[in-house]
């Protein structure tokens, strides 16, 4: 199955966010061989430049890096993976704050909402 | 490094009416760029030129650094708008045709391709259906190792997931240091497939942009952009 984008953003940004995804729930483990462009490419169904701009761009932050000849590796830094598996969690909890806000809903009204829900309670 | 493609000044005109105007496109290896444009907006004469079907009435078109003419056919695999194949022949004897054709015809690639989508050789082309002729038409251009694929409507008549599976063979069997130009309509389709997209209106070149620039600038999907370029 290709996988879905949305419209409104360029492509290799969500390529990213979607590799991210992979490597901080532990789908591709610290220290593991990533697949090939070409691989990573023909299973999103995307051209193999806009996969490589996506590689580049992980690169950049640290969460991969490149072995000249044996391909790309996730970061053995486990450090740094829970660090960006955080602030992406940080991001998802923003906006969903942000559409309960929307909502008409205070900050605290979302909490104790959170709590009521089946299985949300935090003690 | 020469490029793939280079048309500089291209002019066509049919008798007093001019369908391409001052058009200048160079194309690199390693690319997918989507030649996308109303109808009658010059895309199939576009192609038609870079193979050498047609000749410009002005300007300039080189293939690897050498003009269109019959040393570049080995280069080129085009897929034509129109089935250009005959009726009565079988799918293997085509196949056959092919690989007697041209020398970077990849036979085993061809059958593998085949099997994938489920078409039996042995079939003459005229019990099959319009969207399998079209397959059997893109399998036989995408198993040659070209330096330019000039596909034109690969898509057009083919079933939602065979377009899928399309897309995959193209992405995966295209030679690397080569590229490929699709003309379509489809843009929604094969947008993610793209990294570049040319925007031809009434003969001229309006838009020559990377997929994810259009994306970046604009918000919204090369789809939509297209849309509202040309809303009538």
């Amino acid at each position: 199955m290709p996988w879905q984008f949305d419209n409104e953003r360029p492509i290799y940004t969500q390529l990213l966010e979607k590799i991210r995804i992979r490597i901080i729930s532990g789908q591709y483990p610290a220290g593991n061989r990533l697949p090939s462009v070409r691989e990573l490419a023909a299973e999103a169904a995307v051209n193999p430049n806009t996969m490589q701009r996506a590689l580049a761009e992980l690169e950049r932050s640290g969460l991969i890096y490149s072995q000249r000849t044996s391909g790309r590796y996730v970061t053995e830094d486990e450090s740094l993976v829970s660090f960006i598996r955080e602030s992406v969690a940080q991001e998802k909890i923003h906006s969903f704050y942000e559409e309960m806000k929307q909502l008409g809903y205070s900050r605290e009204e979302t909490m104790n909402l959170l709590n009521k829900d089946k299985g949300g309670s935090s003690t | 490094m020469n490029s793939i493609l280079e048309c500089s000044h291209v002019n066509k005109r049919f008798g007093r009416k001019e369908v391409l105007h001052d058009v200048n496109i160079q194309i690199e290896p390693g690319h997918i760029i989507g030649l996308l444009g109303p109808n009658g907006s010059g895309k199939t004469t576009l192609i038609k030129l870079a193979c050498g079907l047609l000749t410009p009435s002005e300007g300039d078109i080189r293939i690897l650094g050498e003009p269109a003419g019959p040393s570049s056919k080995l280069k080129i695999a085009y897929l034509p708008d129109k089935s250009c194949l005959s009726d009565w022949m079988k799918v293997s004897q085509i196949v056959d045709m092919f690989h007697d054709f041209y020398s970077n015809f990849d036979r085993i690639k061809a059958y593998e391709m085949l099997g994938r989508l489920d078409i039996d050789p042995k079939l003459k082309l005229k019990t099959l259906s319009k969207g399998t002729k079209e397959k059997v038409q893109l399998i036989l251009v995408m198993s040659r190792k070209a330096d330019l694929y000039l596909l034109d409507e690969p898509i057009g008549g083919v079933d939602p997931a065979a377009r899928d599976y399309i897309l995959q063979t193209i992405l995966t069997n295209y030679n690397e240091e080569g590229s490929i130009l699709i003309s379509t309509h489809l843009i929604a389709d094969v947008e993610q497939v793209l990294d570049r997209v040319i925007f031809l209106k009434e003969g001229r070149v309006v838009l020559d942009s990377s997929v994810d620039d259009i994306r970046i600038q604009n918000r919204k999907s090369v789809d939509e952009l297209f849309r509202e370029v040309f809303s009538c």
